[in-house]
């Protein structure tokens, strides 16, 4: 069983990766979201905000890839929504394989397609002015970052995928997560909040996650920030995939 | 192969099953034989597709035995998925994919060599040729279904559960779907089909089980299904029963419900 693991969620990556390139649309429409709303910050909002030295655009990158990775899980979830619905979850499960293979290639898959996306966003931030003098190892931090922070939301997303009765359903929960970075550091310094808002944008976990990133790619020191998104992104992580294993284990008995 | 008797291809003992507070399954028998079709037959609702997913290891059973191909489905699930095929409701077909990738995946899931040369044997022997290269998107409700029944004979697994394999079909396609099921058993596949048409549990079953709400309520050759009628009044005209006639008269509707003792099963074998 075990044995074919790793082949089946291989040939299974395979399968669902075609669907990206066949379908390249999800790409374009998980990134379409985050770059317009770069545009709008930089172009219409940023004159207005006093986010300290350096150009906007710098400061407002590692939020707007917070928010590419909300908008890309969606999909992850739609799709395994999706092989639910058509049957050909239960066809994967009645077969000789090892049946874990069918999530864990959603997940790659979710990785895969993210990653692309990630890139697109950046390559259009780096049109609009975006520069950094960031090492290769503060950029290997960063993706590093970036990669957890996926998985996480995935595993997230692997839930909804697997419970929800419809499609708006499987993608719905997508958008508090989208929203999140508006009230975080993301786009603005906390330090003009009125004080719960405040509260609350220092304590949840896109702050930590977003200057832990801004500060690698500005050459600034991380601090204690990167530990503390570090512990943000695996304990999102670990949460979801046992949520994610419960609902799995729904389905199958 | 070993005692011909005893060597069924799919037994189903006192099977239960709820949802919630729902009691779906209570207590089904069913046995086909190897190489035999059996028929599950029952409207919608009566528990065919819960039957359908506890033998094919998508459900566990809340009470009672089954076994398929010689294997427990409680402690040998492996080995059942090793061994059959589940073809569902919904053609569960990748529509993104092509009919020939489509072929691929499932043989390179069942871990087969030379998946290329498996993938066109079967397109050829379901006509689907010449649209192999198309994504199945494009493909009507017959070819879809053509496809998924060639994705489940992939591997020749020994069962095959066929879960409603003619809904929404033209009758030109369901006329190919019954060859194709009949040539299976011909081969000595055991074959499990759920239908609510009557007239395919008739044309293509050895046995037809009869599923009303949950239980078996009949269970025979079709020609122990019509000898539980009363015997045929002759006045002008002897009507033979149809199969139609058996299954209204069986689960009670219009107004036939007087004899309680039509309410037995018959085919529990000695």
């Amino acid at each position: 069983m075990t044995t074919h693991l790793v082949g089946d969620t291989a040939v299974l990556l395979g399968r669902s990766l075609r669907h990206i390139t066949r379908s390249p649309d999800t790409i374009i429409t998980t990134t379409i979201m985050p770059i317009a709303f770069m545009l709008l910050f930089v172009y219409v909002f940023g004159g207005a905000i006093k986010s300290g030295a350096g150009s906007y655009v710098n400061y407002l990158l590692p939020g707007i890839l917070i928010i590419t990775i909300a908008s890309g899980i969606s999909y992850t979830a739609l799709r395994l929504f999706m092989d639910m619905q058509s049957g050909i979850f239960e066809r994967f499960q009645s077969m000789p394989i090892a049946r874990p293979s069918v999530l864990w290639a959603h997940v790659l898959t979710s990785l895969v397609a993210n990653l692309v996306s990630l890139l697109v966003v950046v390559l259009v931030a780096l049109l609009m002015g975006f520069r950094s003098g960031a090492g290769l190892l503060a950029w290997l931090a960063v993706a590093g970052i970036l990669i957890l922070f996926t998985l996480a939301l995935t595993w997230m997303a692997v839930i909804p995928g697997l419970s929800a009765k419809s499609m708006d359903g499987a993608s719905a929960f997508a958008y508090p997560l989208i929203f999140l970075p508006f009230i975080s550091s993301a786009f603005v310094p906390t330090d003009t909040m009125p004080g719960p808002v405040r509260a609350f944008a220092e304590y949840q976990p896109v702050t930590s996650i977003v200057n832990a990133i801004r500060h690698l790619l500005t050459q600034q020191p991380v601090g204690s920030e990167i530990w503390i998104a570090l512990v943000w992104c695996v304990g999102i992580l670990i949460v979801a995939y046992i949520f994610a294993m419960f609902s799995y284990r729904r389905r199958i008995s | 192969m070993t005692g011909q008797a005893s060597a069924p291809g799919i037994v189903a003992r006192d099977l239960c099953k709820s949802f919630g507070n729902h009691l779906v399954l209570d207590k089904v028998n069913l046995q086909a034989v190897e190489g035999s079709i059996l028929a599950l037959l029952g409207p919608n609702g009566a528990g065919k597709t819960t039957v359908v997913k506890i033998l094919s290891t998508l459900l566990k059973a809340d009470a009672g035995t089954a076994s398929v191909n010689g294997f427990d489905v409680a402690t040998k699930a492996a080995d059942i998925r090793a061994s059959i095929s589940l073809t569902g409701q919904f053609a569960a077909v990748d529509e993104i994919l092509t009919g020939r990738e489509n072929l691929v995946l499932v043989a390179r899931l069942r871990h087969l060599k030379d998946p290329g040369p498996i993938a066109d044997d079967l397109l050829t022997r379901f006509s689907l040729i010449d649209a192999a290269a198309r994504r199945v998107s494009t493909y009507s409700g017959g070819m879809r279904r053509r496809l998924d029944i060639a994705m489940s004979l992939i591997g020749n697994p020994q069962v095959i559960f066929l879960d409603e394999p003619t809904a929404g079909l033209d009758p030109q396609a369901r006329i190919e779907v019954w060859q194709t099921v009949k040539e299976l058993a011909e081969h000595g596949t055991t074959v499990l089909l759920t239908t609510q048409y009557l007239d395919e549990a008739e044309q293509l079953a050895d046995r037809i089980a009869i599923l009303h709400e949950g239980r078996i309520i009949a269970n025979g050759t079709l020609d122990e299904l019509k000898r539980l009628l009363p015997p045929a009044k002759v006045e002008y005209v002897e009507k033979q029963p149809t199969l139609e006639d058996v299954f209204l008269a069986i689960i009670g509707v219009q107004g036939k419900d007087g004899g309680a003792g039509n309410r037995r099963s018959v085919g529990t074998d000695d």
